[in-house]
C-alpha cells in the first residue's frame, strides 16, 4: 500500500531523518511512537504526498509520489483517510458537513447521509452534528477528525495522535473503530505517545510498533 | 460549453466549501456593473457615429451644385446650355435650377433675408443629384469647361472628406474605448479573484488535504464571480439603457442625439454586454485560480 524506500527529509539544513525505510502491507497494523519532535507528523505526512521526499522514493498504491501530477495527489487522498494532529477543519461549515467534506469534493454526496448519521453517533457527536467547529471542545474536534477520516471508506487510515484530548474511555472506543475497521481488511497507521494504550490494545490486534527516534526507525520489541 | 452550463446549474455544496468575502463580491458586482454602464455608451456613441458618417456618404455623394457664371445678358441661354449639358450626362438623375427664392434662403444667413437679389449679378445655382451609378464628375467638368467656361461644379468632395473622416475615427474610438473597458474588466476581476484565492489560502489547504482536485477548488471561485460580474453587468446595461433613452430627441449637431440610441438589430450589442461580461470574468478567474492553486501545496 504505501511503502518508503531510504527516505530522506528535513527543514532547512537539518536532516530530520535519512534513509528511512517502512512498508505498509495491506491489512496491517502500525503504530509510531517516538518522542515530541523527533518527526512523526513529517513521516506520516510523506505518506499521504503532503511533502515531497528529498531522497529516496515513496510509493503509494505503487506509484511513485514524486511522479504525481496535483490530480494525482488528490485521487491518492480519497483512499487515504487522514486525521491531522490540528484537525484541519473548515470553521464556516458544520460539524456534520466537515465530516462529509471528502464525499462532498469527490462528488459522491449522495453516499453521505446514511454513513454519516452512523458515524456522528458512533463518535458520540450527534448533538453537535450542527454546530461549527470552533465551539467543540479539543477531544470533540478529534472525534469528527475521525470521523470524516473514515467516511470514504478509504483503504489506508493515517491517524495523528487521534486520541491526544479524549479521555481513556472514549479513546478506547474510537481505537476499537480503528480495530474493526483493520478486521475488514483496511490498512491503518496511527501515531502516538501513548504506551498504555497501545499496551491495552495488544490483546486485541496484531500491531506493530514502530520507533521513530535520533533519526532512527526501529521496531520497537516486546520491552513495550 | 458544458462547463459554463454546469456553472450556471452549480453546486451549492461546493459554493458553501469556500466562504463568501463580502467587500469582494460587492465590489465585484459594482466594478462590473459600472463598466457595463460605461460601454452602452460607447457602443451607442460608435453605433451613431457609424450611422451618421453613413448618411453623410449617401446624402453627400449624390447631391452636387453647378455654379454657373454670373452674367445677367446671357443668364438664360447659359442655363439652358447648362441643363442640356447636364441631361445627356449618363448618371445624372435630375438637374434643377434652383428658384430665386431657394437661392435667396441660402444667401440670408450671411446677407439677411431682404437681400435685394434680382439687382445683384448672383451666379445662378443647378442642382445636379447623381443616381445610384453615379457619374464621371471629372468627364463632367471637362464638358462644362468647353461649353460653359466659368461654370463650376462642386460635388462637395472638400469638406465632405474630413467630416466623414472625423465620423469614422469617432466610431474607431469608440470600439477602442470597448475594448479598453474589456481589458479593464478582465484586470479588476483577476486582481478580485486573487484577493479572494489569498483571502482562502487555509481553506483551499484543507480541501486539498481531504482530496479536493483543482478544478473543484477552482469551479467554486470561478462560478462566484461569473455570477457577480454578470449580475453587475444586467444591472449597468439595463441603467445605460435607460440613461440613453432619457436622451431629449433633438436634432442638435446634424442629428447626431437623435442618432444617438439603439433600434433595430443594434439592440443586439447591448445585449451582449452581460454574457461577454460574464464570459470574460469565467475565463479570468479560472486562469487565476489554476495559477494559484498551482503555486500553493
Ligand atoms: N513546516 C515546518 N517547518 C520547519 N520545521 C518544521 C516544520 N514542521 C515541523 N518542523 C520541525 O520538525 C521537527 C519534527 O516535527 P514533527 O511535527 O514531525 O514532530 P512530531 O514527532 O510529530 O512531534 P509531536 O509528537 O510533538 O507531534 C520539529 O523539530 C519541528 O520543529
Ligand atoms: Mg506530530
Amino acid at each position: 500500500m504505501i511503502e518508503l524506500d531510504n527516505v530522506s527529509y528535513g527543514y532547512g539544513d537539518t536532516a530530520l531523518f535519512s534513509q528511512l525505510s517502512l512498508t505498509l502491507a495491506p491489512g496491517s497494523f502500525h503504530f509510531l511512537t517516538g518522542p515530541s519532535g523527533a518527526g512523526k507528523t513529517t513521516l506520516l505526512r510523506l505518506c499521504y504526498a503532503d511533502l515531497r521526499a528529498m531522497d529516496g522514493q515513496v510509493r503509494l498504491f505503487g506509484q511513485d509520489a514524486a511522479a504525481l501530477d496535483r490530480d494525482g495527489v488528490a485521487m491518492v487522498r480519497r483512499r487515504i483517510g487522514v486525521v491531522h494532529q490540528d484537525c484541519q477543519f473548515l470553521d464556516h461549515l458544520s460539524i456534520a458537513e466537515n465530516i462529509a467534506l471528502p464525499l462532498t469534493v469527490a462528488d459522491r454526496m449522495s453516499e453521505a447521509a446514511a454513513n454519516l448519521e452512523q458515524l456522528l453517533s458512533w463518535v458520540g457527536l450527534g448533538p453537535q452534528a450542527g454546530q461549527l467547529p470552533p465551539s467543540l471542545s479539543g477531544g470533540e474536534r478529534q472525534r469528527a477528525a475521525l470521523a470524516r477520516a473514515v467516511i470514504m471508506s478509504p483503504e489506508v487510515i493515517i491517524a495523528d495522535e487521534p486520541t491526544g484530548n479524549v479521555d481513556w474511555e472514549m479513546s478506547q472506543r474510537l481505537l476499537m473503530l480503528l480495530v474493526e475497521l483493520n478486521k475488514m481488511g483496511k490498512t491503518i497507521l496511527i501515531a502516538t505517545h501513548d504506551l498504555t494504550m497501545i499496551r491495552s490494545l495488544k490483546s486485541d490486534v496484531n500491531a506493530r510498533v514502530l520507533r521513530l527516534k535520533d533519526k532512527q526507525l526501529t521496531q520497537a520489541g516486546a520491552d513495550l | 460549453m458544458k462547463a459554463l452550463l454546469d456553472l450556471i446549474v452549480g453546486d451549492p455544496q461546493a459554493d458553501r466549501a469556500v466562504p463568501s468575502t463580502g467587500i469582494t463580491a460587492r465590489l465585484t458586482v459594482f466594478a462590473a456593473g459600472a463598466m457595463a454602464f460605461l460601454a452602452v455608451f460607447a457602443l451607442a456613441l460608435s453605433l451613431a457615429a457609424g450611422r451618421v458618417a453613413d448618411r453623410w456618404a449617401e446624402e453627400l455623394s449624390q447631391a452636387a451644385t453647378l455654379r454657373l457664371p454670373a452674367d445677367p445678358d446671357r443668364a438664360e441661354a447659359v442655363l439652358q446650355a447648362a441643363l442640356t449639358v447636364l441631361e445627356t450626362t449618363p448618371g445624372v438623375a435630375t438637374a434643377r435650377a434652383l428658384t430665386s427664392e431657394e437661392q435667396q434662403a441660402l444667401l440670408a444667413p450671411w446677407f439677411g433675408a431682404d437681400l435685394p437679389l434680382e439687382t445683384l449679378p448672383i451666379p445662378q445655382l443647378i442642382e445636379v443629384i447623381a443616381d445610384d451609378a453615379g457619374y464621371d464628375a471629372a468627364g463632367l467638368r471637362a464638358r462644362l469647361m468647353a461649353e460653359i467656361p466659368g461654370a463650376v461644379l462642386d460635388d462637395h468632395t472638400r469638406w465632405r472628406e474630413p467630416l466623414l473622416a472625423a465620423a469614422s475615427r469617432l466610431r474607431l474610438l469608440g470600439w477602442a474605448v470597448i475594448l479598453l473597458i474589456g481589458g479593464v474588466v478582465t484586470a479588476m476581476i483577476t486582481l478580485a479573484a486573487h484577493a479572494s484565492l489569498a483571502a482562502n489560502t487555509r481553506v483551499i489547504g484543507v480541501l486539498r488535504l481531504v482530496g479536493a482536485r483543482d478544478v473543484y477548488i477552482a469551479r467554486a471561485f470561478v462560478r462566484r464571480f461569473t455570477l457577480r460580474a454578470g449580475f453587475g453587468a444586467i444591472v449597468g446595461v439595463v441603467l445605460g439603457v435607460f440613461a440613453i433613452q432619457l436622451l431629449p430627441n433633438t436634432q442638435l449637431a446634424g442629428g447626431f442625439l437623435a442618432d444617438f440610441g439603439f433600434t433595430g438589430a443594434s439592440w443586439l450589442w447591448p445585449l451582449a454586454i452581460p454574457p461577454l461580461t460574464a464570459i470574460v470574468a469565467f475565463f479570468a478567474t479560472r486562469a487565476a485560480a489554476l495559477r494559484r492553486l498551482r503555486e500553493q501545496t
